[in-house]
């Protein structure tokens, strides 16, 4: 059968992020394999997770790998080889031959045991839909408590609107819309559908952060016209609007903020 | 590079996300449309002959990229070599559609960001990170900031 070994030799070696790395001693399998037999030799050879493909090379720095173990569908279990520190790779296929490793110490070895037996990909999957529905879940219940303009129970903690959290636009994944989840049902608004200039007041705008309400109303006052969109402290949720919209918004709001409070300025110190 | 391609042939019988005959080409000269049986499992797609059971070939999913051609065509090209396309041609433009859709989201590499973005939105939202609860939140796998591909 073949396999697109050249592009999968080019992930092995490129940057994208390794799930865990390090020497192991890979044990030689020869023809007759005995469970207890003499002269078992093992290979020290560079390990490296990812995703679901497990990785070897000669050096940490060879530039292509010497081989590779398909995870899908294995078990990872300790060993009683004479080795210490040893665990196995099997698969359920009969016949089929286990990878025996062996691990530099006690705490290698539980680290190796514990990414290699969260390696698959349908494992992944599951975390992945588990999460997906937790999502959904908290953005109800927000949509619940969030009728009134007060903020939710989860005052004092700072929710930032930065973007750090948005995946590039490129490479995000396809449920994404302006970096919010479309849910299919339920409280959640898809973002970019509703916003306060186009909606005639069916949703209302996001609650104005504290700080500003005191700025307004103070006379004296000690506003932060320059506050950047990013320090305010809202909860923004996807039931309101897009955080792009929700960026210009504030903008505009704070420029305005800011020509109120130059007039007053003026006003106030002749 | 050596594989376990045992573990592989056992791979490409079970149960597909997706499967149809479509036809194909290989980045070879003179490589002309053939129908095949195609099949998705996780992130690697399979490729038989029609009536075989053993698949003639597999493609890891990692580092692709999935371009919707011309009417009823995608192709799959790998970020190294972006000129070898393997082409598929569809019946029809929904199931291409289909197809380009589902190989967007095949790789390992999308389930992880899938996570990462999920991860985070909860944590700002609820203030409790969901991994905690599995006794994963350590894991090298699921770290936010990890380095892009």
């Amino acid at each position: 059968m073949k396999l697109n070994e050249r592009s999968v030799a080019h992930y092995a070696t490129c940057d994208s992020p390794a799930d865990h790395a390090g020497f192991l001693r890979k044990r030689v399998e020869r023809h007759h394999h005995h469970a207890h037999h003499h002269g078992t030799s093992y290979q020290r050879r560079w390990f490296v997770l990812k995703g679901n493909l497990l990785f070897y090379f000669e050096e940490w720095d060879s530039r292509e790998p010497v081989g590779l173990v398909v995870l899908e569908g294995c078990t990872v279990e300790l060993c009683e080889a004479a080795e210490e520190f040893a665990f196995a790779i099997r698969f359920d296929d009969a016949g089929a031959r286990a990878y025996v490793l062996v691990a530099d110490g006690q705490a290698a070895m539980e680290a190796w045991v514990k990414a290699l037996s969260r390696a698959s990909f349908d494992y992944m999957r599951l975390v992945v839909r588990e999460l997906e529905k937790q999502l959904e879940e908290a953005c109800k219940s927000l949509a619940a408590c969030c009728k009134s303009p007060r903020r939710s129970s989860s005052s004092g903690r700072k929710r930032h609107l930065s973007n750090s959290s948005l995946l590039p636009v490129q490479e995000k994944p396809t449920t994404l819309e302006n970096g919010y989840s479309t849910w299919g049902s339920g409280g959640c608004v898809p973002g970019g559908a509703t916003c306060p200039d186009h909606d005639g007041g069916q949703t209302k705008p996001p609650p104005l952060p504290p700080r500003r309400r005191s700025a307004a109303s103070s006379a004296t006052g000690s506003p932060a016209p320059g506050l950047p969109p990013a320090m305010l402290e809202s909860p923004v949720s996807p039931e309101t609007i897009p955080f792009s919209k929700l960026h210009n918004w504030y903008g505009q709001e704070i420029a305005a903020l800011r020509r109120e409070w130059q007039e007053r300025q003026k006003r106030g110190h002749p | 590079m050596r594989y376990n391609e045992r573990e592989l042939l056992s791979l490409a019988r079970q149960p597909a996300e997706k499967a149809a005959e479509i036809r194909m080409s290989v980045p070879k000269k003179g490589s002309v449309l053939k129908k095949r049986l195609v099949k998705l499992v996780v992130n690697f797609l399979f490729y038989f002959r029609t009536d075989e059971a053993e698949p003639i070939g597999a493609l890891l999913l990692e580092h692709c990229r999935i371009t919707k051609e011309e009417e009823n065509v995608f192709s799959i090209s790998f970020i190294e070599e972006p000129e070898r396309k393997y082409c598929f041609e569809c019946a029809t433009e929904e199931q291409c559609q289909e197809w380009v859709e589902a190989l967007k989201r095949a790789s390992y590499e999308f389930l992880r960001r899938s996570l990462i973005f999920y991860r985070n939105e909860i944590q700002k939202m609820t203030g409790k990170d969901p991994l905690e609860q599995y006794g994963i939140s350590e894991e090298a796998r699921f770290q936010l900031g990890t380095p892009r591909q």
